[in-house]
């Protein structure tokens, strides 16, 4: 295995820096500083679950290596309520009952964060095309878009 | 009655929300070791040898173990919940591909999976049986003797028997079913069979033990922790009080969870190595874990020149895999509804679990029950349409209503069959005066509907405990585990209703077994029932003792004072509690080993269906579902919202059961290990859909409720079915319903058959 990189990046609004080998994806690196709100599940980028935002975009961070985020910014589930109030996509999945487990909320969360901030009245095709890369094992599917719908709203 | 029936978020909505509410998957422990598996590439041979020198040799590496090692500590190290027939790492011999063979221990998973790479193994390769219906000769025998775990009475005949792959056979008489189908004018045969699929939770399996002085506490993403606890202390010799088994929130479980999965594996290597060991499967690793059986189902009834069903006649194969698991209760407790929800004075069932060279097959939503309802309700429509009968008019005809027997014998109580099924034809449209549209051209509009039920388990206990603390708080322990159905939330608001206080403010204690005590497990849609009655009666008798205290403390009789007051009249300070206790065991009558009748047979019973609108593209094949009705029958619900995301949840996932999922086998390999090749329902799967659940009341239930996490996947495979035959014509008697399969029994009506790909 080859040897640990010295990294620095901006980790929901710090600055951190941390040494870490080339072969660890975001996920781990995510779990080094107790942040597990994004999870490896399929292990492909398939199913949203590792989600996480980095310069503002979301990727799946099962796929995207540690040492890549060097100099960027990551934003994480875990950094939304950080001035102790829910985001309005917080609140909206709350109201709408959109999740059961709860294991793939985060993705789909952050991926509707990226969806409003570039459409801000989406359409039902728009929250489709967005979230098509978000898995829900449950099927909370329906409650997930009438809870985009109902942020969108809020925002306005 | 204001705490029951609203409709109030998951209390554990925020930590769901903000990525923070806790997972096993999240934990590590200080010293923690990580497993990878090494498993078997052959579907069935003897281990002739493993050479895990290289991998010992690898840096980083802290031990390599195998099935001989894991002799050394437990002597007979075979688990199961229904047979004593799965080695914790293969013993002698593999039965599938993928089992565990052997594990690798490191610091750092990676280094763990590296090793696992460097580690071979040789087998002498044995003739393997994959389909149900050949295991059914035992030319190939999987097990070479079957060793039932003796929990079950209709199990221990088959205690060393030799030379067969059938792990249970379940036989039900009712009436005369012979002399019925030679008196009946019509008669209708037909076979219809499913497909081998999985569960998938988001979550993978994951698990943790930590070895202390002389326990073992393990933590793990199951859905039947007080289960593991004794499976594990009967595995070491232990009494049960020497293994603590906690669950936090599960991501997802749908059955594959219950009973042990890697418990057992992790106790062993703990308590071999001295350290915590975690293993978190991946995706991919999902594949060898369990399944949803394969069946073949042959179908036969009887009816009457006035359209009554007369007699049925049900030999259903279950295609179990290389270890029994949970296989032989589907077997029996789904066998004896294989008829459906008609009344027929005469029916014979014959249900066979078989041991085949597979990935073992047991438990999901719905127990055996969707794969049922596939044969019964195409069955039923098949014949409606052979005797020129509308469909809802034949049923209606059909159907069993309350206090009639079903085939068991046990007659249907709190059982909204024939509201279920009026709902979906309401919501469909059925009886309108306005003509289906049909359709034209390439794209042709069909309609279907189904309707089917569910016995609940039993025998079965719950066991409940509510502390009232000296403010008036509550906090309930139970050993149900919450894995998204909403469990926390609806005890929270039985409690608060039995209590007087607002659901928000209880607390519920997840499963730890030194904590929260007995429960049979979280699974068939029980909880609910069994352990909300148990938290009723608990709450209930906190009351009673609140009551009492109250009277200690001199406090006149019939004035309500808030227990904060209370206790501190009778303690002169805020202190004590009050401890409530209850426990939930139903009556039970077993099936009659000779005739498989009981009148007692269920302390409830499920109703779900589905009506669909399908139009096929008859150029490709393709089925697109524009409509999708579903009810059910859960009772008057705890928490209406939360109990529709369940009826619509478990619609969907039955809906990539039927149209796109199914586990892939080429020569006993699985072909199609991962998201990407084995497709299930995304956001752009979901047809606009209609939810419904009718109003209804399980009188023996907590606040006249339960269960629902299964009823929703009962229906829509036939309904589906159904709708594409009124479509099109054409009969698809196997699941899952793919474009091609579609597009080949098109081609093979207009006489001109795709040819197989070469």
């Amino acid at each position: 295995m080859t040897a640990a990189r010295t990294i620095t990046f901006t980790l929901n609004g710090q600055q951190v820096s941390t040494a870490i080998e080339p072969h660890r994806n975001l996920v781990e690196l995510l779990q080094r500083f107790d942040l597990f709100g994004a999870r490896e599940s399929c292990g492909q980028g398939l199913c949203g679950c590792c989600t996480a935002l980095v310069d503002d975009v979301a990727v799946s961070a099962c796929l995207y290596f540690a040492v890549w985020v060097d100099g960027k910014s990551v934003t994480t589930i875990e950094h939304l309520d950080a001035d102790g109030a829910l985001s309005p996509v917080q609140q909206a999945f709350i109201d709408t009952g959109a999740f059961q487990c709860g294991f793939c909320t985060p993705g789909f969360i952050l991926m509707s964060h990226q969806l409003l901030k570039e459409h801000p009245n989406p359409t039902d095709d728009d929250i489709k095309h967005y979230l098509s890369g978000n898995l829900c094992r449950c099927a909370a599917y329906p409650e997930i878009i009438e809870a985009v719908k109902l942020a969108a709203r809020k925002n306005a | 009655m204001s705490e029951v029936g609203r409709e109030l978020p998951r209390l554990e909505a925020r930590a769901k929300v903000t990525g923070r509410a806790e997972y096993t998957h999240n934990l590590r422990l200080p010293g923690m070791l990580y497993g990878k598996v090494f498993r078997s590439t052959v579907p069935h041979g003897r281990i002739r040898g493993i050479d895990t020198a290289a991998a010992r040799a690898l840096d980083g590496v802290h031990r390599v173990i195998t099935g001989e090692d894991i002799r050394k500590l437990i002597p007979e190290p075979y688990y199961g919940p229904a047979f004593h027939d799965q080695p914790i790492l293969a013993l002698d011999k593999v039965r599938h591909v993928g089992e565990p063979v052997a594990v690798a221990l490191a610091a750092d998973p990676h280094v763990a999976e590296r090793a696992v790479q460097l580690i071979s193994a040789e087998y002498d390769e044995l003739p393997a049986v994959y389909d149900e219906v050949a295991a059914m000769q035992p030319e190939t025998v999987v097990h070479d003797t079957l060793r039932p775990a003796g929990t079950f009475a209709d199990l221990k005949h088959l205690k060393g028997r030799t030379g067969t792959n059938v792990a249970l056979d379940y036989h039900l008489r009712r009436g005369d079913p012979d002399g019925a189908f030679k008196a009946a004018v019509h008669v209708f045969e037909h076979t219809f069979k499913t497909q081998q699929c999985l569960h998938v939770p988001f979550e993978p399996f994951v698990a943790v033990a930590e070895p202390a002085d002389d326990t073992l506490v393990i933590h793990t993403s199951n859905q039947t922790p007080s289960f593991v606890r004794s499976e594990i202390a009967r595995l070491l010799g232990w009494p049960e009080n020497r293994v603590r088994v906690k669950v936090p929130y599960l991501g997802g479980g749908f059955g594959a969870k219950v009973y042990v999965k890697l418990e057992a594996l992790v106790a062993a290597l703990a308590l071999l190595v001295r350290r915590p060991v975690k293993i978190a499967l991946s995706m991919e690793e999902q594949f060898y874990v369990i399944t949803k059986h394969a069946t073949t189902f042959r179908i036969k009834s009887g009816v009457s020149a006035g359209g009554r069903i007369v007699a049925r006649a049900c030999e259903v194969l279950w295609n179990g895999g290389a270890y029994a698991d949970i296989g032989p209760r589907v077997t029996q407790k789904s066998g004896f509804t294989s008829p459906g929800p008609y009344d027929i004075d005469n029916v014979r069932i014959d249900s066979y679990e078989l041991y085949t060279n597979r990935t073992p097959a047991g438990a999901l939503r719905g127990f055996g029950i969707p794969q049922l309802v596939w044969a019964y309700e195409s069955h039923t429509d098949l014949i409606a349409r052979e005797l020129n009968l509308d469909p809802v008019t034949f049923r209606r005809k059909n159907i069993l209503h309350e206090d009639r027997p079903q085939a068991s014998g046990t007659a249907m109580k709190d059982a909204a069959i024939a509201q279920v099924f009026e709902t979906l034809a309401a919501r469909m449209g059925w009886g309108d005066k306005e003509p289906f549209d049909g359709g034209g051209n390439t794209i042709r509009r069909g309609r279907g509907i189904a309707i089917g039920f569910k016995a609940s388990i039993s025998p079965t206990a719950s066991v409940a405990i509510v502390n009232v603390s000296a403010d008036g708080s509550a906090v309930l322990y139970t050993s149900t585990v919450d894995m998204g159905q909403g469990s926390d939330t609806a005890y929270a608001q039985i409690v608060a209703e039995a209590l007087a206080l607002k659901a928000e403010t209880v607390r519920v204690v997840h499963p730890d077994t030194d904590v929260t005590p007995y429960d049979m497990g979280t699974l068939g849609s029980r909880s609910l029932f069994h352990m909300g009655n148990a938290v009723r009666l608990a709450a209930e008798d906190a009351l009673t003792k609140l009551r009492a205290l109250a009277a200690e403390a001199g406090l006149p009789e019939g004035t309500n004072y808030p227990p904060a007051e209370i206790f501190k009249k009778r303690f002169g300070m805020q202190a004590g509690n009050v401890i409530g206790t209850a426990s939930f065991v139903p009556g039970y009558k077993s099936p009659d080993p000779q005739t498989g009748l009981s009148d007692n047979v269920t302390p409830f019973w499920m109703i779900g269906g589905a009506g669909a609108e399908v139009a096929v593209d008859i150029e490709t094949g393709a089925v697109r579902v524009e409509k999708l009705v579903n009810a059910a029958d859960c009772g008057r619900p705890i928490n209406p919202a939360v109990a529709r995301t369940q009826l619509s949840g478990a619609a969907i996932m039955q809906l990539g059961f039927t149209l796109s999922e199914i586990m892939q086998l080429d020569g006993g390999q699985v072909t199609n290990a991962s998201l990407a090749d084995y497709k299930i329902p995304g956001i752009r799967d979901i047809p606009p859909m209609i939810n419904e659940l009718v109003a209804a009341e399980q009188h023996s239930g907590p606040f006249g409720a339960k269960g629902l996490g299964e009823s929703g996947t009962f229906g829509v495979s036939p309904a589906i079915a159904n709708a594409i035959h009124d479509a099109v014509g054409i009969r698809i008697t196997e699941l899952p319903i793919t474009a091609e399969a579609v597009l080949r029994a098109l081609r093979k009506q207009q006489g001109r058959p795709l040819e197989d790909a070469a």
